[in-house]
Protein backbone atom coordinates (compact mmCIF):
# COMPACT_ATOMS: atom_id res chain seq x y z
CA UNK A 1 0.00 0.00 0.00
CA UNK A 2 0.92 3.65 0.19
CA UNK A 3 3.09 3.50 3.26
CA UNK A 4 5.69 1.29 1.59
CA UNK A 5 8.16 4.10 1.38
CA UNK A 6 6.76 5.99 -1.61
CA UNK A 7 6.76 9.73 -1.27
CA UNK A 8 3.42 11.55 -1.64
CA UNK A 9 4.77 13.13 -4.83
CA UNK A 10 5.28 9.81 -6.51
CA UNK A 11 1.90 8.55 -5.38
CA UNK A 12 0.17 11.60 -6.86
CA UNK A 13 1.22 10.48 -10.29
CA UNK A 14 -1.08 7.47 -9.95
CA UNK A 15 -4.02 9.23 -8.26
CA UNK A 16 -7.31 9.80 -10.10
CA UNK A 17 -7.51 13.45 -11.05
CA UNK A 18 -10.49 15.38 -9.58
CA UNK A 19 -11.61 16.30 -13.08
CA UNK A 20 -11.81 12.67 -14.16
CA UNK A 21 -13.59 11.75 -10.95
CA UNK A 22 -16.22 14.46 -11.57
CA UNK A 23 -16.74 13.32 -15.14
CA UNK A 24 -17.00 9.73 -14.05
CA UNK A 25 -19.65 10.55 -11.45
CA UNK A 26 -21.57 12.64 -13.95
CA UNK A 27 -21.57 9.88 -16.53
CA UNK A 28 -22.61 7.29 -13.98
CA UNK A 29 -25.47 9.48 -12.80
CA UNK A 30 -26.54 10.03 -16.40
CA UNK A 31 -26.81 6.38 -17.36
CA UNK A 32 -28.45 5.45 -14.06
CA UNK A 33 -31.00 8.21 -14.66
CA UNK A 34 -31.72 6.89 -18.16
CA UNK A 35 -32.29 3.43 -16.72
CA UNK A 36 -34.68 4.75 -14.08
CA UNK A 37 -36.64 6.79 -16.65
CA UNK A 38 -37.02 3.70 -18.81
CA UNK A 39 -38.32 1.78 -15.81
CA UNK A 40 -41.04 4.34 -15.00
CA UNK A 41 -43.52 3.38 -17.73
CA UNK A 42 -42.84 -0.32 -17.18
CA UNK A 43 -43.56 -0.07 -13.48
CA UNK A 44 -46.62 2.12 -14.07
CA UNK A 45 -48.05 -0.33 -16.61
CA UNK A 46 -47.68 -3.23 -14.22
CA UNK A 47 -49.05 -1.13 -11.34
CA UNK A 48 -52.19 -0.09 -13.25
CA UNK A 49 -52.71 -3.57 -14.67
CA UNK A 50 -52.58 -5.09 -11.20
CA UNK A 51 -54.66 -2.48 -9.34
CA UNK A 52 -57.32 -2.16 -12.02
CA UNK A 53 -57.21 -5.64 -13.49
CA UNK A 54 -57.09 -7.80 -10.39
CA UNK A 55 -60.44 -6.36 -9.27
CA UNK A 56 -62.08 -7.74 -12.40
CA UNK A 57 -60.68 -11.23 -11.88
CA UNK A 58 -63.03 -13.81 -10.44
CA UNK A 59 -63.75 -17.41 -11.25
CA UNK A 60 -66.76 -16.48 -13.39
CA UNK A 61 -64.60 -13.93 -15.22
CA UNK A 62 -62.68 -16.80 -16.81
CA UNK A 63 -65.58 -19.22 -17.20
CA UNK A 64 -68.33 -17.14 -18.78
CA UNK A 65 -68.62 -15.58 -22.20
CA UNK A 66 -69.27 -11.85 -22.47
CA UNK A 67 -73.03 -11.26 -22.65
CA UNK A 68 -72.88 -8.17 -24.79
CA UNK A 69 -75.23 -6.56 -22.27
CA UNK A 70 -73.43 -3.35 -21.38
CA UNK A 71 -76.11 -0.76 -20.74
CA UNK A 72 -78.30 -2.12 -17.97
CA UNK A 73 -76.68 -1.75 -14.60
CA UNK A 74 -78.27 -4.78 -13.00
CA UNK A 75 -77.52 -7.34 -15.68
CA UNK A 76 -74.25 -9.27 -15.85
CA UNK A 77 -71.75 -8.28 -18.52
CA UNK A 78 -70.10 -11.72 -18.42
CA UNK A 79 -66.46 -12.73 -18.51
CA UNK A 80 -63.81 -13.24 -21.16
CA UNK A 81 -63.92 -17.00 -21.73
CA UNK A 82 -64.50 -16.68 -25.48
CA UNK A 83 -61.61 -14.23 -25.78
CA UNK A 84 -59.15 -16.50 -23.97
CA UNK A 85 -60.23 -19.57 -25.92
CA UNK A 86 -60.19 -17.65 -29.19
CA UNK A 87 -56.67 -16.33 -28.61
CA UNK A 88 -55.42 -19.81 -27.76
CA UNK A 89 -57.08 -21.36 -30.82
CA UNK A 90 -56.01 -18.68 -33.27
CA UNK A 91 -52.44 -18.59 -31.97
CA UNK A 92 -52.24 -22.39 -31.97
CA UNK A 93 -53.32 -22.56 -35.60
CA UNK A 94 -50.98 -19.67 -36.51
CA UNK A 95 -48.11 -21.57 -34.87
CA UNK A 96 -49.04 -24.80 -36.61
CA UNK A 97 -48.72 -22.93 -39.90
CA UNK A 98 -45.66 -20.78 -39.27
CA UNK A 99 -43.43 -23.02 -37.13
CA UNK A 100 -42.90 -25.94 -39.55
CA UNK A 101 -42.52 -23.59 -42.52
CA UNK A 102 -40.27 -21.21 -40.62
CA UNK A 103 -37.97 -23.92 -39.29
CA UNK A 104 -37.87 -25.49 -42.74
CA UNK A 105 -36.76 -22.18 -44.24
CA UNK A 106 -34.12 -21.75 -41.52
CA UNK A 107 -32.74 -25.26 -42.11
CA UNK A 108 -32.57 -24.58 -45.81
CA UNK A 109 -30.83 -21.25 -45.30
CA UNK A 110 -28.19 -22.63 -42.93
CA UNK A 111 -27.60 -26.14 -44.24
CA UNK A 112 -28.17 -25.79 -47.96
CA UNK A 113 -28.56 -22.21 -49.17
CA UNK A 114 -25.64 -20.84 -47.16
CA UNK A 115 -24.27 -17.87 -49.10
CA UNK A 116 -25.88 -18.58 -52.47
CA UNK A 117 -27.59 -15.66 -54.16
CA UNK A 118 -31.03 -17.16 -53.61
CA UNK A 119 -30.34 -17.56 -49.89
CA UNK A 120 -29.29 -13.91 -49.75
CA UNK A 121 -32.52 -12.91 -51.49
CA UNK A 122 -34.56 -15.00 -49.03
CA UNK A 123 -32.74 -13.44 -46.06
CA UNK A 124 -33.39 -9.97 -47.45
CA UNK A 125 -37.12 -10.59 -47.83
CA UNK A 126 -37.34 -12.17 -44.39
CA UNK A 127 -35.77 -8.99 -42.99
CA UNK A 128 -38.25 -6.86 -44.92
CA UNK A 129 -41.10 -9.00 -43.60
CA UNK A 130 -39.86 -8.49 -40.03
CA UNK A 131 -40.26 -4.75 -40.46
CA UNK A 132 -43.75 -4.82 -41.96
CA UNK A 133 -46.33 -3.23 -39.61
CA UNK A 134 -48.72 -5.84 -38.27
CA UNK A 135 -51.82 -4.13 -39.66
CA UNK A 136 -50.47 -4.73 -43.18
CA UNK A 137 -50.71 -8.49 -42.63
CA UNK A 138 -54.31 -8.05 -41.52
CA UNK A 139 -55.01 -5.90 -44.54
CA UNK A 140 -53.40 -8.43 -46.87
CA UNK A 141 -55.50 -11.29 -45.54
CA UNK A 142 -58.58 -9.06 -45.63
CA UNK A 143 -58.02 -8.23 -49.30
CA UNK A 144 -57.16 -11.76 -50.38
CA UNK A 145 -59.34 -13.98 -48.19
CA UNK A 146 -62.32 -11.77 -47.38
CA UNK A 147 -62.79 -9.24 -50.17
CA UNK A 148 -61.14 -11.57 -52.68
CA UNK A 149 -63.40 -14.51 -51.90
CA UNK A 150 -66.44 -12.40 -51.11
CA UNK A 151 -66.75 -14.11 -47.74
CA UNK A 152 -66.63 -12.87 -44.19
CA UNK A 153 -64.48 -12.96 -41.06
CA UNK A 154 -63.23 -16.28 -39.70
CA UNK A 155 -60.89 -17.50 -36.97
CA UNK A 156 -58.61 -19.25 -39.43
CA UNK A 157 -58.20 -16.06 -41.45
CA UNK A 158 -56.98 -14.32 -38.31
CA UNK A 159 -54.62 -17.23 -37.74
CA UNK A 160 -53.21 -16.86 -41.24
CA UNK A 161 -52.59 -13.14 -40.64
CA UNK A 162 -50.82 -13.95 -37.38
CA UNK A 163 -48.79 -16.74 -38.99
CA UNK A 164 -47.48 -14.28 -41.57
CA UNK A 165 -46.44 -12.04 -38.71
CA UNK A 166 -44.74 -14.90 -36.87
CA UNK A 167 -42.98 -16.40 -39.88
CA UNK A 168 -40.02 -13.99 -40.11
CA UNK A 169 -39.50 -14.11 -36.34
CA UNK A 170 -39.43 -17.92 -36.37
CA UNK A 171 -37.10 -18.03 -39.39
CA UNK A 172 -34.64 -15.52 -38.00
CA UNK A 173 -34.48 -16.98 -34.49
CA UNK A 174 -34.14 -20.56 -35.78
CA UNK A 175 -31.47 -19.48 -38.25
CA UNK A 176 -29.42 -17.81 -35.52
CA UNK A 177 -29.61 -20.91 -33.32
CA UNK A 178 -28.72 -23.26 -36.19
CA UNK A 179 -25.70 -21.09 -36.96
CA UNK A 180 -24.60 -21.52 -33.35
CA UNK A 181 -24.28 -25.29 -33.82
CA UNK A 182 -20.54 -25.75 -34.30
CA UNK A 183 -19.46 -26.87 -37.77
CA UNK A 184 -17.20 -29.42 -36.12
CA UNK A 185 -20.31 -31.41 -35.14
CA UNK A 186 -21.56 -31.36 -38.73
CA UNK A 187 -18.14 -32.42 -39.96
CA UNK A 188 -17.82 -35.29 -37.55
CA UNK A 189 -21.28 -36.56 -38.47
CA UNK A 190 -20.45 -36.35 -42.17
CA UNK A 191 -17.05 -37.96 -41.57
CA UNK A 192 -18.85 -40.93 -39.98
CA UNK A 193 -20.60 -41.50 -43.27
CA UNK A 194 -23.89 -39.82 -42.44
CA UNK A 195 -25.96 -38.57 -45.36
CA UNK A 196 -26.64 -34.85 -45.04
CA UNK A 197 -30.30 -35.22 -44.06
CA UNK A 198 -29.45 -37.66 -41.29
CA UNK A 199 -26.71 -35.35 -40.03
CA UNK A 200 -29.30 -32.57 -39.81
CA UNK A 201 -31.95 -34.65 -38.06
CA UNK A 202 -29.71 -36.59 -35.69
CA UNK A 203 -27.07 -34.06 -34.77
CA UNK A 204 -27.88 -30.48 -35.77
CA UNK A 205 -31.57 -30.30 -34.81
CA UNK A 206 -31.27 -31.98 -31.38
CA UNK A 207 -28.39 -29.65 -30.54
CA UNK A 208 -30.34 -26.58 -31.64
CA UNK A 209 -33.70 -27.68 -30.24
CA UNK A 210 -33.82 -25.72 -26.96
CA UNK A 211 -32.87 -22.51 -28.75
CA UNK A 212 -35.44 -23.07 -31.46
CA UNK A 213 -38.18 -23.72 -28.90
CA UNK A 214 -37.26 -20.45 -27.20
CA UNK A 215 -37.50 -18.56 -30.48
CA UNK A 216 -40.86 -20.14 -31.29
CA UNK A 217 -42.27 -19.29 -27.86
CA UNK A 218 -41.17 -15.68 -28.21
CA UNK A 219 -42.80 -15.50 -31.64
CA UNK A 220 -46.00 -16.93 -30.15
CA UNK A 221 -45.85 -14.41 -27.30
CA UNK A 222 -45.54 -11.60 -29.78
CA UNK A 223 -48.40 -12.84 -31.96
CA UNK A 224 -50.73 -13.41 -29.01
CA UNK A 225 -50.75 -9.72 -28.17
CA UNK A 226 -51.42 -8.43 -31.68
CA UNK A 227 -54.71 -6.64 -32.33
CA UNK A 228 -54.29 -5.17 -35.77
CA UNK A 229 -53.99 -8.41 -37.79
CA UNK A 230 -57.19 -9.73 -36.15
CA UNK A 231 -59.35 -6.61 -36.42
CA UNK A 232 -60.69 -7.30 -39.87
CA UNK A 233 -59.82 -10.96 -40.27
CA UNK A 234 -61.15 -12.89 -37.27
CA UNK A 235 -63.87 -10.44 -36.36
CA UNK A 236 -65.35 -10.20 -32.89
CA UNK A 237 -67.99 -12.32 -31.28
CA UNK A 238 -69.37 -13.09 -27.84
CA UNK A 239 -69.66 -16.85 -27.97
CA UNK A 240 -66.80 -19.23 -27.46
CA UNK A 241 -66.46 -22.16 -29.80
CA UNK A 242 -64.09 -24.33 -31.70
CA UNK A 243 -65.24 -23.53 -35.20
CA UNK A 244 -62.28 -21.82 -36.79
CA UNK A 245 -64.26 -20.95 -39.91
CA UNK A 246 -66.64 -18.81 -37.91
CA UNK A 247 -66.15 -15.44 -36.22
CA UNK A 248 -63.79 -15.78 -33.34
CA UNK A 249 -63.18 -13.63 -30.31
CA UNK A 250 -59.68 -12.89 -28.99
CA UNK A 251 -58.18 -11.08 -26.03
CA UNK A 252 -56.76 -8.07 -27.89
CA UNK A 253 -60.08 -7.53 -29.70
CA UNK A 254 -62.02 -7.94 -26.45
CA UNK A 255 -59.81 -5.33 -24.79
CA UNK A 256 -60.16 -3.04 -27.78
CA UNK A 257 -63.95 -3.27 -27.67
CA UNK A 258 -64.29 -2.98 -23.91
CA UNK A 259 -61.93 -0.11 -23.32
CA UNK A 260 -63.98 2.17 -25.56
CA UNK A 261 -67.17 1.40 -23.62
CA UNK A 262 -68.74 4.13 -21.46
CA UNK A 263 -69.81 1.61 -18.82
CA UNK A 264 -67.35 1.42 -15.90
CA UNK A 265 -67.76 -2.32 -15.31
CA UNK A 266 -67.03 -3.05 -18.97
CA UNK A 267 -63.98 -0.84 -18.84
CA UNK A 268 -62.83 -2.78 -15.83
CA UNK A 269 -63.27 -5.99 -17.79
CA UNK A 270 -60.81 -4.55 -20.32
CA UNK A 271 -58.24 -4.19 -17.52
CA UNK A 272 -58.93 -7.72 -16.36
CA UNK A 273 -58.52 -9.05 -19.90
CA UNK A 274 -55.32 -7.04 -20.35
CA UNK A 275 -53.90 -8.49 -17.15
CA UNK A 276 -54.85 -11.97 -18.36
CA UNK A 277 -53.10 -11.43 -21.68
CA UNK A 278 -49.96 -10.07 -20.01
CA UNK A 279 -49.93 -13.00 -17.57
CA UNK A 280 -50.20 -15.49 -20.44
CA UNK A 281 -47.38 -13.84 -22.39
CA UNK A 282 -45.24 -13.56 -19.28
CA UNK A 283 -45.73 -17.27 -18.64
CA UNK A 284 -44.59 -18.05 -22.21
CA UNK A 285 -41.55 -15.83 -21.75
CA UNK A 286 -40.64 -17.54 -18.51
CA UNK A 287 -40.91 -20.96 -20.11
CA UNK A 288 -38.76 -19.74 -23.00
CA UNK A 289 -36.12 -18.49 -20.56
CA UNK A 290 -36.10 -21.75 -18.63
CA UNK A 291 -35.61 -23.73 -21.82
CA UNK A 292 -32.92 -21.33 -23.05
CA UNK A 293 -31.03 -21.79 -19.79
CA UNK A 294 -30.94 -25.53 -20.35
CA UNK A 295 -29.58 -25.07 -23.84
CA UNK A 296 -26.17 -26.51 -24.51
CA UNK A 297 -25.28 -23.72 -26.86
CA UNK A 298 -23.90 -20.40 -25.71
CA UNK B 1 -18.06 -27.79 -55.06
CA UNK B 2 -17.99 -30.68 -57.49
CA UNK B 3 -14.53 -32.14 -57.70
CA UNK B 4 -13.14 -31.77 -61.15
CA UNK B 5 -12.92 -34.95 -63.10
CA UNK B 6 -9.46 -36.45 -63.07
CA UNK B 7 -7.64 -35.22 -66.09
CA UNK B 8 -6.06 -37.64 -68.50
CA UNK B 9 -2.55 -37.02 -67.23
CA UNK B 10 -3.28 -38.69 -63.94
CA UNK B 11 -5.12 -41.71 -65.26
CA UNK B 12 -2.08 -42.98 -67.08
CA UNK B 13 0.43 -42.90 -64.28
CA UNK B 14 3.78 -43.97 -65.57
CA UNK B 15 4.45 -47.29 -63.82
CA UNK B 16 8.18 -46.70 -63.99
CA UNK B 17 7.84 -43.41 -62.20
CA UNK B 18 6.47 -45.21 -59.19
CA UNK B 19 7.71 -48.78 -59.28
CA UNK B 20 7.16 -48.95 -55.56
CA UNK B 21 3.43 -48.51 -55.94
CA UNK B 22 3.05 -51.41 -58.29
CA UNK B 23 5.12 -53.76 -56.19
CA UNK B 24 3.36 -52.88 -52.99
CA UNK B 25 0.00 -54.19 -54.18
CA UNK B 26 1.27 -57.46 -55.54
CA UNK B 27 3.44 -58.19 -52.53
CA UNK B 28 0.75 -57.71 -49.97
CA UNK B 29 -1.61 -59.70 -52.15
CA UNK B 30 -4.74 -57.85 -51.12
CA UNK B 31 -7.87 -58.25 -53.16
CA UNK B 32 -7.79 -55.99 -56.16
CA UNK B 33 -11.27 -54.79 -57.04
CA UNK B 34 -12.16 -54.61 -60.68
CA UNK B 35 -11.76 -51.03 -61.77
CA UNK B 36 -15.16 -49.55 -62.41
CA UNK B 37 -17.02 -51.70 -59.92
CA UNK B 38 -16.55 -49.20 -57.16
CA UNK B 39 -19.51 -50.30 -55.17
CA UNK B 40 -17.97 -53.71 -54.78
CA UNK B 41 -14.78 -52.30 -53.39
CA UNK B 42 -16.56 -49.98 -50.98
CA UNK B 43 -19.23 -52.39 -49.82
CA UNK B 44 -17.71 -54.32 -46.99
CA UNK B 45 -18.84 -56.82 -44.48
CA UNK B 46 -19.09 -55.03 -41.14
CA UNK B 47 -16.52 -56.22 -38.63
CA UNK B 48 -14.29 -57.60 -41.32
CA UNK B 49 -12.65 -54.45 -42.51
CA UNK B 50 -8.94 -54.68 -43.19
CA UNK B 51 -6.50 -51.86 -43.57
CA UNK B 52 -6.18 -50.50 -47.09
CA UNK B 53 -3.48 -48.57 -48.84
CA UNK B 54 -4.25 -45.01 -49.89
CA UNK B 55 -2.46 -43.33 -52.74
CA UNK B 56 -2.61 -39.68 -53.67
CA UNK B 57 -1.87 -38.97 -57.31
CA UNK B 58 -1.31 -35.39 -58.45
CA UNK B 59 -3.65 -34.23 -55.69
CA UNK B 60 -4.51 -30.56 -55.86
CA UNK B 61 -6.86 -28.75 -53.52
CA UNK B 62 -8.34 -25.31 -53.93
CA UNK B 63 -10.19 -22.76 -51.88
CA UNK B 64 -11.90 -20.79 -54.60
CA UNK B 65 -9.03 -20.01 -56.94
CA UNK B 66 -6.31 -20.33 -54.30
CA UNK B 67 -4.36 -23.55 -54.66
CA UNK B 68 -3.49 -24.85 -51.22
CA UNK B 69 -2.27 -28.33 -52.18
CA UNK B 70 -0.13 -28.24 -55.30
CA UNK B 71 0.07 -31.68 -56.83
CA UNK B 72 1.03 -34.21 -54.19
CA UNK B 73 1.91 -37.83 -54.94
CA UNK B 74 2.02 -39.83 -51.75
CA UNK B 75 1.28 -43.32 -50.51
CA UNK B 76 -0.06 -44.34 -47.13
CA UNK B 77 0.64 -48.03 -46.69
CA UNK B 78 -1.76 -50.45 -45.12
CA UNK B 79 -1.22 -51.14 -41.42
CA UNK B 80 1.28 -48.35 -41.13
CA UNK B 81 1.16 -45.00 -39.40
CA UNK B 82 2.19 -42.15 -41.66
CA UNK B 83 2.81 -38.78 -40.06
CA UNK B 84 2.41 -35.55 -42.00
CA UNK B 85 4.59 -32.75 -40.72
CA UNK B 86 5.10 -29.21 -41.93
CA UNK B 87 4.73 -25.62 -40.81
CA UNK B 88 1.31 -24.00 -40.21
CA UNK B 89 -0.57 -23.26 -43.40
CA UNK B 90 1.47 -25.66 -45.52
CA UNK B 91 -1.62 -27.57 -46.59
CA UNK B 92 -1.30 -30.73 -44.51
CA UNK B 93 -4.79 -30.49 -42.99
CA UNK B 94 -6.27 -29.61 -46.37
CA UNK B 95 -4.51 -32.61 -47.84
CA UNK B 96 -5.86 -35.15 -45.39
CA UNK B 97 -9.34 -33.63 -45.65
CA UNK B 98 -9.18 -34.52 -49.34
CA UNK B 99 -8.66 -38.18 -48.46
CA UNK B 100 -12.22 -38.60 -47.15
CA UNK B 101 -13.62 -35.83 -49.31
CA UNK B 102 -14.34 -33.53 -46.39
CA UNK B 103 -12.50 -30.73 -48.15
CA UNK B 104 -15.36 -30.23 -50.57
CA UNK B 105 -17.75 -29.51 -47.67
CA UNK B 106 -16.21 -26.07 -47.41
CA UNK B 107 -18.10 -23.66 -49.68
CA UNK B 108 -16.09 -22.86 -52.77
CA UNK B 109 -13.49 -25.56 -52.16
CA UNK B 110 -12.66 -28.39 -54.54
CA UNK B 111 -9.99 -30.95 -55.22
CA UNK B 112 -8.40 -32.33 -58.37
CA UNK B 113 -6.34 -35.43 -59.05
CA UNK B 114 -6.87 -38.90 -57.73
CA UNK B 115 -7.08 -40.53 -54.34
CA UNK B 116 -6.93 -44.28 -54.64
CA UNK B 117 -8.29 -46.48 -51.90
CA UNK B 118 -6.62 -49.70 -52.99
CA UNK B 119 -7.56 -49.43 -56.66
CA UNK B 120 -10.66 -47.27 -56.45
CA UNK B 121 -10.42 -43.58 -57.19
CA UNK B 122 -12.67 -42.03 -54.56
CA UNK B 123 -13.07 -38.96 -56.75
CA UNK B 124 -14.58 -41.02 -59.55
CA UNK B 125 -18.00 -39.73 -60.59
CA UNK B 126 -19.69 -43.03 -59.73
CA UNK B 127 -18.39 -43.10 -56.16
CA UNK B 128 -20.78 -42.22 -53.34
CA UNK B 129 -19.12 -39.78 -50.99
CA UNK B 130 -21.03 -41.27 -48.06
CA UNK B 131 -19.51 -44.71 -48.74
CA UNK B 132 -16.06 -43.14 -48.91
CA UNK B 133 -16.46 -41.64 -45.47
CA UNK B 134 -17.60 -44.94 -44.02
CA UNK B 135 -14.40 -46.53 -45.27
CA UNK B 136 -12.15 -43.64 -44.23
CA UNK B 137 -12.84 -42.31 -40.76
CA UNK B 138 -11.62 -39.07 -39.30
CA UNK B 139 -10.62 -37.76 -35.88
CA UNK B 140 -10.50 -34.00 -35.51
CA UNK B 141 -8.24 -31.58 -33.73
CA UNK B 142 -10.64 -30.75 -30.95
CA UNK B 143 -12.54 -33.58 -29.27
CA UNK B 144 -16.11 -33.10 -30.45
CA UNK B 145 -18.53 -35.67 -29.02
CA UNK B 146 -22.15 -34.97 -29.93
CA UNK B 147 -23.35 -32.79 -27.03
CA UNK B 148 -26.91 -34.12 -26.95
CA UNK B 149 -25.86 -37.76 -26.77
CA UNK B 150 -24.72 -40.10 -24.02
CA UNK B 151 -21.41 -41.94 -24.16
CA UNK B 152 -23.19 -44.99 -25.54
CA UNK B 153 -25.12 -42.99 -28.12
CA UNK B 154 -22.01 -41.18 -29.25
CA UNK B 155 -20.38 -44.47 -30.21
CA UNK B 156 -23.62 -45.88 -31.58
CA UNK B 157 -24.06 -42.66 -33.58
CA UNK B 158 -21.52 -43.85 -36.09
CA UNK B 159 -23.67 -46.90 -36.80
CA UNK B 160 -27.01 -45.13 -36.58
CA UNK B 161 -25.94 -42.16 -38.67
CA UNK B 162 -24.72 -44.38 -41.45
CA UNK B 163 -28.01 -46.21 -41.38
CA UNK B 164 -26.59 -49.48 -40.16
CA UNK B 165 -28.55 -50.85 -37.30
CA UNK B 166 -28.00 -54.23 -35.84
CA UNK B 167 -29.29 -56.25 -32.95
CA UNK B 168 -25.74 -56.41 -31.68
CA UNK B 169 -25.45 -52.64 -31.28
CA UNK B 170 -24.40 -53.05 -27.66
CA UNK B 171 -21.66 -55.49 -28.55
CA UNK B 172 -20.37 -53.21 -31.28
CA UNK B 173 -20.31 -50.22 -28.96
CA UNK B 174 -18.46 -52.19 -26.33
CA UNK B 175 -15.94 -53.49 -28.83
CA UNK B 176 -15.31 -49.97 -30.22
CA UNK B 177 -14.87 -48.57 -26.70
CA UNK B 178 -12.48 -51.39 -25.84
CA UNK B 179 -10.46 -50.77 -28.99
CA UNK B 180 -10.24 -47.11 -28.04
CA UNK B 181 -9.01 -48.05 -24.58
CA UNK B 182 -11.96 -46.36 -22.94
CA UNK B 183 -14.16 -49.25 -21.88
CA UNK B 184 -12.69 -49.67 -18.39
CA UNK B 185 -13.25 -45.99 -17.64
CA UNK B 186 -16.80 -45.62 -18.91
CA UNK B 187 -18.47 -49.04 -18.76
CA UNK B 188 -20.34 -48.08 -15.58
CA UNK B 189 -21.67 -44.79 -16.92
CA UNK B 190 -22.56 -45.32 -20.55
CA UNK B 191 -25.73 -43.26 -20.12
CA UNK B 192 -23.94 -40.13 -18.98
CA UNK B 193 -23.36 -37.34 -21.51
CA UNK B 194 -20.22 -37.71 -23.59
CA UNK B 195 -19.44 -34.04 -23.02
CA UNK B 196 -18.91 -34.80 -19.30
CA UNK B 197 -15.69 -36.72 -19.94
CA UNK B 198 -12.21 -35.20 -19.73
CA UNK B 199 -10.61 -33.89 -22.91
CA UNK B 200 -8.48 -36.98 -23.42
CA UNK B 201 -11.41 -39.30 -22.76
CA UNK B 202 -13.54 -37.28 -25.17
CA UNK B 203 -10.93 -37.69 -27.87
CA UNK B 204 -10.79 -41.45 -27.26
CA UNK B 205 -14.60 -41.43 -27.38
CA UNK B 206 -14.35 -39.79 -30.80
CA UNK B 207 -11.86 -42.46 -31.86
CA UNK B 208 -14.27 -45.14 -30.62
CA UNK B 209 -17.05 -43.44 -32.58
CA UNK B 210 -15.09 -43.63 -35.81
CA UNK B 211 -13.93 -47.20 -35.09
CA UNK B 212 -17.52 -48.36 -34.61
CA UNK B 213 -18.22 -48.12 -38.33
CA UNK B 214 -15.23 -50.33 -39.14
CA UNK B 215 -13.18 -48.06 -41.37
CA UNK B 216 -10.14 -49.28 -43.30
CA UNK B 217 -8.34 -45.99 -42.84
CA UNK B 218 -8.40 -43.42 -40.05
CA UNK B 219 -7.29 -39.84 -40.63
CA UNK B 220 -6.21 -37.89 -37.58
CA UNK B 221 -5.89 -34.13 -37.84
CA UNK B 222 -3.67 -33.09 -34.93
CA UNK B 223 -5.62 -35.33 -32.56
CA UNK B 224 -3.56 -34.43 -29.50
CA UNK B 225 -3.07 -30.70 -29.91
CA UNK B 226 -5.84 -29.94 -27.38
CA UNK B 227 -4.70 -32.59 -24.88
CA UNK B 228 -2.27 -32.72 -21.96
CA UNK B 229 0.86 -34.91 -22.16
CA UNK B 230 -0.66 -37.87 -20.32
CA UNK B 231 -3.78 -37.95 -22.48
CA UNK B 232 -1.51 -37.54 -25.51
CA UNK B 233 0.52 -40.55 -24.46
CA UNK B 234 -2.63 -42.66 -24.19
CA UNK B 235 -3.71 -41.67 -27.68
CA UNK B 236 -0.27 -42.48 -29.01
CA UNK B 237 -0.35 -45.93 -27.42
CA UNK B 238 -3.77 -46.38 -28.95
CA UNK B 239 -2.48 -45.46 -32.39
CA UNK B 240 0.19 -48.13 -32.04
CA UNK B 241 -2.57 -50.68 -31.26
CA UNK B 242 -4.91 -49.54 -33.99
CA UNK B 243 -2.50 -49.84 -36.87
CA UNK B 244 -2.95 -53.60 -36.69
CA UNK B 245 -6.40 -53.17 -38.16
CA UNK B 246 -6.39 -49.82 -39.93
CA UNK B 247 -4.15 -47.56 -41.93
CA UNK B 248 -3.46 -44.36 -40.03
CA UNK B 249 -2.58 -40.94 -41.36
CA UNK B 250 -1.80 -38.41 -38.67
CA UNK B 251 -1.16 -34.71 -39.12
CA UNK B 252 0.95 -33.35 -36.30
CA UNK B 253 2.76 -30.21 -35.31
CA UNK B 254 4.70 -32.12 -32.74
CA UNK B 255 7.80 -33.67 -34.23
CA UNK B 256 8.48 -35.81 -31.19
CA UNK B 257 5.03 -37.24 -31.67
CA UNK B 258 5.75 -38.04 -35.30
CA UNK B 259 8.98 -39.71 -34.22
CA UNK B 260 7.16 -41.72 -31.56
CA UNK B 261 4.18 -43.01 -33.49
CA UNK B 262 4.91 -42.95 -37.20
CA UNK B 263 6.44 -45.66 -39.35
CA UNK B 264 6.85 -43.18 -42.15
CA UNK B 265 6.85 -39.43 -42.18
CA UNK B 266 6.07 -36.98 -44.97
CA UNK B 267 7.24 -33.38 -44.91
CA UNK B 268 4.98 -30.89 -46.67
CA UNK B 269 5.95 -27.33 -47.48
CA UNK B 270 3.95 -24.75 -49.42
CA UNK B 271 1.42 -27.32 -50.55
CA UNK B 272 4.08 -29.61 -52.00
CA UNK B 273 5.61 -32.83 -50.78
CA UNK B 274 9.25 -32.20 -49.96
CA UNK B 275 10.20 -35.64 -48.77
CA UNK B 276 8.72 -38.88 -47.53
CA UNK B 277 10.45 -41.82 -45.99
CA UNK B 278 10.95 -43.99 -42.94
CA UNK B 279 10.49 -41.78 -39.90
CA UNK B 280 13.98 -42.41 -38.65
CA UNK B 281 15.47 -41.45 -42.01
CA UNK B 282 13.48 -38.22 -42.13
CA UNK B 283 14.61 -37.20 -38.68
CA UNK B 284 18.22 -38.36 -38.81
CA UNK B 285 19.39 -38.12 -42.40
CA UNK B 286 16.87 -36.33 -44.59
CA UNK B 287 17.89 -35.93 -48.20
CA UNK B 288 16.38 -32.48 -48.66
CA UNK B 289 18.04 -29.54 -46.87
CA UNK B 290 14.62 -27.99 -46.20
CA UNK B 291 13.53 -31.09 -44.31
CA UNK B 292 16.66 -30.95 -42.25
CA UNK B 293 16.10 -27.30 -41.41
CA UNK B 294 12.54 -28.01 -40.37
CA UNK B 295 13.17 -31.10 -38.24
CA UNK B 296 16.11 -29.44 -36.52
CA UNK B 297 13.92 -26.48 -35.64
CA UNK B 298 15.51 -23.85 -37.87
CA UNK B 299 12.07 -22.70 -39.07
CA UNK B 300 8.40 -23.50 -38.67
Amino acid sequence: MSAAGATPDRLARFAVSPRRRRRDNLARAGILGATLIALVPLVLIIYYLLTKGLGAWSSSFFTTDPTGNTFFKNSSIGGIKSAILGTIEIVALASAISVPIGIGVAIWLVEYGRDSWFAQVVRFFVDVLTGVPSIIFGLFVYIVLIVGTGSTYAGYKGAIALSLLMLPVVIRSAEVVLLLVPDSLRESALALGAPRWRMIFSVVLPTALPGMVTGVLLAIARAAGETAPLLFTAGATLKSGFNLSGFMNSLPIQIYGDVTSPTASVEQRAWGAALTLVAMILALNLIARLIARRSRLA
Amino acid sequence: MTPTEPSTNVTDVDPEASPELGRETSETGRRTPIVGEHTQALARIPGQATAMTVRLQELRAFYGAAEQVRGIDLEFRANEVTAIIGPSGCGKSTMIRCINRMHEEIPGAHAEGRVLLDDVNIYDASVDVVAVRRAIGMVFQKPNPFPTMSIFDNVAAGLRLSGRRGSDLRAKVESALRSAGLWEEVSERLDEPGAGLSGGQQQRLCIARSLAVDPEVILMDEPCSALDPIATLKIEELIEELKRRVTIVIVTHNMQQAARVADRTAFILGGELVEVGATQEIFTKPTDPRTEEYVTGKFG
